[in-house]
């Protein structure tokens, strides 16, 4: 081994592939996610999580900072502060880089048992069919409530 | 690179890699375990319904809770030492260490969490 040329070239001689950004997007993303999760937490802390939630709750809210997961689960009495337009859109980018950091980690999983190139580029198209699917309908369930009500005000 | 490469799913399975190996299959079980089982959480809240109502009793049924806050939990755990040791890459040579230090951080939280579902579902 000691003789051998290092297997891995630095950093300034490898080129920025697809592969090499996407290794870098899953890292960043998950750093992401941490941020979210830690807003989430100094937020349910503020908005009385010490008295109001069990510890499975609060990490409940943590993962998704959506206001379904506070009525009917916990013993929150006025939920509207959990449900502003600030928690939807922490949900919302909570949920877009999970969906792409979660597909882009599916393919991968695939690639290592899926070796034609025909079979890799099928699951690479329902990969991004079911992303964009998933997207639009994760969206709606975080904005439906705000939206309901905006119609319901402008009408 | 990777098209060449060919080994099979029991091949694969078959690997035995101590420590490192098992953070590496736990965080793939976990990451698969959150995409299929939230993308069915998800549907389900899409669906409401008899559907959707069935798909969330499964869901939020106790055991299953304990099996996918595994898979969040050390998915998110095991994912900042990834994270942390990937932008560090000095920091790789305390693999070991670090994965000894992962676990210490996640059997507490795990096991407390789990108590606390039972007891919920306890009433």
């Amino acid at each position: 081994m000691g003789a051998s040329k290092p297997r891995t070239l630095p950093l300034n001689k490898r080129g920025l592939n697809f592969e090499m950004l996407m290794w870098m997007y899953t890292r960043l993303s998950a750093l992401g996610m941490y941020l979210f999760m830690f807003i989430a937490l100094i937020g349910a802390l503020y908005m009385g999580a010490r008295y109001q939630m069990s510890l499975s709750d609060l990490m409940r809210w943590l993962f998704m900072p959506n206001v379904a997961h506070v009525e009917q689960v916990t013993t929150v009495q006025d939920v509207d502060a959990w449900a502003t337009v600030f928690w939807r859109l922490v949900a919302s980018g909570m949920y877009l880089l999970a969906t792409s950091h979660g597909v882009h980690g599916l393919v991968a999983i695939a690639d290592d048992y899926i070796v034609s190139a025909s079979g890799r580029k099928i699951v690479r198209f329902l990969s991004i069919v079911m992303m964009i699917s998933m997207v639009l309908i994760g969206l709606y369930i975080i904005w439906q409530e705000a939206l309901l009500k905006l119609m319901g005000g402008a009408q | 690179m990777g098209m060449t490469r060919n080994v099979g799913l029991f091949t694969a399975l078959g690997y035995k890699g101590k420590g490192p190996f098992l953070t590496f299959i736990l965080h793939r079980i976990g990451g698969l375990g959150m995409a299929i089982f939230v993308t069915m959480h998800i549907l389900a809240s899409f669906l409401s319904g008899d559907i959707g109502q069935f798909l969330n009793g499964i869901y939020e049924h106790w055991l299953f809770q304990v099996f996918v806050y595994f898979c969040a939990l050390f998915h998110i755990v095991n994912g900042l030492r990834i994270t942390l040791l990937d932008l560090w890459p000095n920091l790789i040579e305390y693999q070991r260490e670090a994965i000894w230090i992962e676990w210490a951080v996640f059997l507490p939280i795990f096991a407390l969490s789990v108590v606390v579902l039972i007891q919920t579902a306890g009433g």
